[in-house]
């Protein structure tokens, strides 16, 4: 067969002769080329006729193919077919159908949002979202914050309180967090004995004679670390002044401290320069009041709420 | 320089159209029986009903936006998409398998483009006519009757085209009311792109590229190829017989003998004596043509007008005989009705044609191949049937939370948190417990979650917190989450899971 092939295929030329002798081969495109080419040309027309193509002075053809849409106010808008309209009416279907959640969630009570298995669902993988989009940038993706700047929300220690109100209350108001710098008004021995006296409380090595006369600084109106503090050194959590005795640190780097020394020296640093920088935002009238419900309920179940 | 082949023939060569000769015979009986059963079960299997609790009454529905696919009895979750590897494994050692022992028997049997072509071809013939019919047809101008019988020929291709896509769709969505939905315009987008779009694969396919399909486009086609041993059993020609010293030659006494078997078969058979007669004139005019040197095969082509691939089996096995077996029964026909022994194109191995003593064609077992993947095919579809009947009525994947790895409490213990997603796999709603061993009991906090019941085939996420004091935890490396269905304490299953502490990373 290879050889019938070869001669049925001697190549023709185009018929045109110049200058005498001088002619041209003709080797048209295989038909199956021409034809899927043509059918390009085809495919172009019609395409040209359902999507936008051509501009017009300052407009353009919009093409037969529309997208339809129903906006959060109710109303149907209609536009010829474009990329955006085509985003719009994709984050409209998805709040559509995340509304009978979001409807759910403010008719129910905290307490049947997390008990219901369904509602714990939907707070598990929509407050993930809204975490990861508003919070995560401080309180980090697992809400684990960072010793020294933002609070862990996983978790038991609460500076305001880890019940769904007072989560709430924190995130629609937001907080401020303050102490005074108290190497005005101490001196740095004065520092070193209430450190060493702070130190003493969550069970850190110490030097127990500074310890001893930072007890009466803290309990007296010299450092009067009570006032905020409270007696017993476990904290306020009407102003968010934190539990001293436990092991939970936020502005004193003490897991991270080399030695005894070390961890006492990260307490004096923050009883001497005070604090001024604790500030949550306030997320009300940013977020809607069912996300911010939806957050409540996501930060109370990562792990620390009471 | 040389040239390579490609130029010397030029990369596009031109379909030579197929006419092939329908036959009567062995094969073509297999062959018809295949696709009337593979038919039946394409075209029927979406229209058997099969009662459900909460799913459509479908015995066979692949339901994609469910995330399930209804087999009859059986509920299958993208959770067991094992099962399709191991069923696409099995296939896959099958096919070596087989193409090991009897060659290409998937191409010449039962693959959809055999089937649909040789479906395509016999609506060609009965509405064009045999084969010598069809030839002059198609060298007719383009007049009233080559249009006609063209025209209704490449309509019913389309049809069928169309209810094959049709039918495919059907396994995805309730049937009956796709039918109602396709027709009446309220079908999904999806529905019309497939149908279109397999409607125009098949009939392009088995309608107009056939041959080519195999020849030129598929590769299990080649890579069969490289699975041939010398043992393997293909459709061969016996060169040696018919070829003998002199070539074939046509016979041109025997006519009678052909009209008179004709005669007899239309009675119910041939008569004892007739066979004699036909077998003993044969054995006389096929030691006349030994005696002059001539071969068995009497050049009448008809094994050549039969091949679907459009080539002659007599010039040695070929990367485009598909192994269909047709031109097995025309030639026996032939040497039947001439009285000579069948068998001049068999199935017969390359080693026992090339032997100087022939023996009868068999199956060669025992090669390690064969063996080994004889073995392998057992082996993997015993662990599909162990899957599939062992599988646990629920599914249970727990994570552990990451962020962080490990939470230090206020009283110095550590905390670690897991996610854990149950998926009911039973046909009714269970409730679930979630236990653990190997630590204190009060470690374990399940939230509000003391219990959990999970609709069918739905999911449901608990999150598990365990805390441990400082020094369980950093002895306590792994320990297990049991998950219980409530009321079959004997399906509960443990899951064991990590435990990480500040003393102990990872
Ligand atoms: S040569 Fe043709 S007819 Fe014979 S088995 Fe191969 S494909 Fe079939
Ligand atoms: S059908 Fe048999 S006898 Fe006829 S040409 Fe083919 S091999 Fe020869």
């Amino acid at each position: 067969m290879s050889e019938q092939k070869l001669q049925s295929q001697t190549v023709q030329t185009t018929g045109h002769a110049w200058d005498g002798d001088l002619q041209e081969y003709n080797n048209p495109l295989p038909a199956w080329w021409v034809y899927t080419f043509y059918v390009t040309v085809v495919f172009a027309i019609v395409y040209w006729t359902i999507y936008p193509s051509w501009p017009i002075g300052k407009g353009w053809i919009g093409g037969a193919s529309n997208i339809t849409y129903v906006n959060s106010a109710g109303e149907t808008k209609t536009h010829s077919w474009n990329t955006r309209a085509l985003l719009v009416k994709d984050l409209n279907e998805a709040a559509a159908a995340q509304k009978p959640y979001f409807d759910k969630v403010s008719s129910m009570s905290y307490e049947q949002i997390a008990k219901d298995p369904e509602m714990n669902g939907f707070i598990i993988s929509a407050g993930k979202s809204l975490f990861a989009d508003n919070c995560a940038a401080c309180h980090q993706s697992g809400g684990q914050g960072v010793v020294g700047f933002f609070p862990n929300l996983t978790d038991d220690d609460w500076l305001y309180g880890g019940s769904f109100d007072k989560i709430h209350e924190t995130l629609l108001g937001g907080r401020r967090g303050y102490m005074p710098t108290f190497s005005e008004v101490l001196s740095g021995e004065q520092i070193d004995q209430l450190a060493n006296y702070v130190a003493s409380l969550s069970g850190i090595g110490h030097d127990a004679t500074k310890a001893s006369a930072g007890n009466v600084l803290f309990h007296t109106d010299t450092a009067a670390c009570f006032y905020c503090h409270a007696v017993d050194a476990k904290g306020r959590k009407d102003i968010g002044a934190p539990n001293l005795t436990d092991n939970i640190w936020l502005w004193a780097n003490v897991p991270a401290a080399q030695g005894d020394a070390g961890k006492v020296a990260a307490i004096r640093g923050v009883i001497s320069g005070g604090l001024n920088k604790g500030v949550m935002p306030a997320w009300a009238g940013r977020l809607s009041t069912e996300q911010i419900k939806v957050l409540t309920v996501y930060v109370h179940e990562l792990g620390g709420g009471q | 320089m040389q040239t390579g082949l490609e130029d010397q023939l030029g990369l596009y060569q031109k379909r030579i159209p197929i006419f092939t000769r329908s036959v009567k015979g062995r094969f073509r009986r297999f062959k018809t029986s295949v696709l009337v059963l593979a038919y039946a079960m394409y075209f029927l299997l979406p229209w058997i009903p099969w009662a459900r609790l909460d799913a459509p009454a479908q015995a066979l529905l692949f339901d994609l936006p469910g995330r399930q696919f209804l087999i009859f009895g059986l509920t299958v979750y993208p959770q067991n998409i094992i099962w399709l590897a191991f069923l696409l494994i099995i296939a896959a050692i099958l096919l070596f398998f087989v193409t090991g022992l009897v060659g290409r028997a998937f191409c010449g049997y039962f693959c959809f483009q055999t089937v649909w072509t040789d479906f395509f071809i016999w609506i060609e013939k009965s509405i064009q006519g045999e084969r010598p019919t069809r030839v002059r047809l198609f060298r007719q101008p383009w007049d009233r009757e080559k249009i006609i019988k063209v025209g209704s020929t490449h309509a019913l291709w389309l049809l069928v085209s169309f209810w094959t896509g049709l039918s495919f769709v059907a396994y995805f969505t309730y049937a009956p009311q796709l039918v109602l939905d396709f027709f009446s315009g309220r079908a999904a987008d999806a529905a019309y792109i497939t149908t279109g779009l397999l409607t125009l694969t098949t009939y392009v396919a088995a309608g107009l590229m056939r041959e080519q399909v195999c020849t030129y486009i598929c590769p299990y086609g080649r890579f069969q190829s490289v699975m041939y041993e010398p043992q393997t059993l293909a459709v061969h020609y016996d060169a040696k017989r018919g070829e003998n010293v002199h070539g074939r030659a046509a016979v041109r006494a025997g006519r009678g003998i052909v009209t008179e078997r004709r005669h007899d078969r239309a009675e119910g058979g041939i008569s004892a004596e007739r066979r004699l007669i036909n077998l003993t004139t044969g054995a006389r005019a096929l030691a006349e043509r030994h005696e002059k040197g001539l071969g068995d095969c009497i050049d009448c082509g008809l094994c050549v007008q039969v091949c679907p691939a459009g080539i002659d089996i007599r010039e040695g096995l070929q990367y485009r005989c598909i192994s269909c077996g047709l031109c097995i029964d025309a030639c026996n026909t032939i040497m039947d009705s001439f009285g000579f022994p069948r068998g001049l194109i068999r199935y017969d191995s390359e080693s026992n044609l090339a032997a100087a003593t022939r023996t009868p064609p068999r199956l060669h077992w025992l090669g390690l191949k064969t063996l080994g993947y004889g073995a392998a095919l057992i082996l993997m579809s015993g662990l599909l049937a162990y899957s599939i009947s062992s599988q646990d009525s629920f599914d249970r994947a727990v994570s552990q939370i990451r962020q962080p790895l490990y939470v230090v409490l206020s009283n110095n213990d550590i905390r670690n948190r897991y996610q854990v997603r149950i998926t009911n796999k039973a046909a009714q709603e269970q409730t679930y417990f979630i236990s653990a061993t190997d630590i204190p009991a009060d470690a374990l906090d399940l939230g509000g979650f003391s219990e959990i019941s999970i609709k069918p085939g739905h999911s449901g996420l608990v999150q598990v917190s365990v805390h441990l004091p400082p020094a369980l935890a950093s002895k306590t490396e792994r320990f297990n989450l049991v998950i219980t269905p409530k009321g079959k304490p004997a399906e509960a299953r443990s899951e064991s899971v990590h435990f990480d502490s500040p003393n102990r990373r990872p």
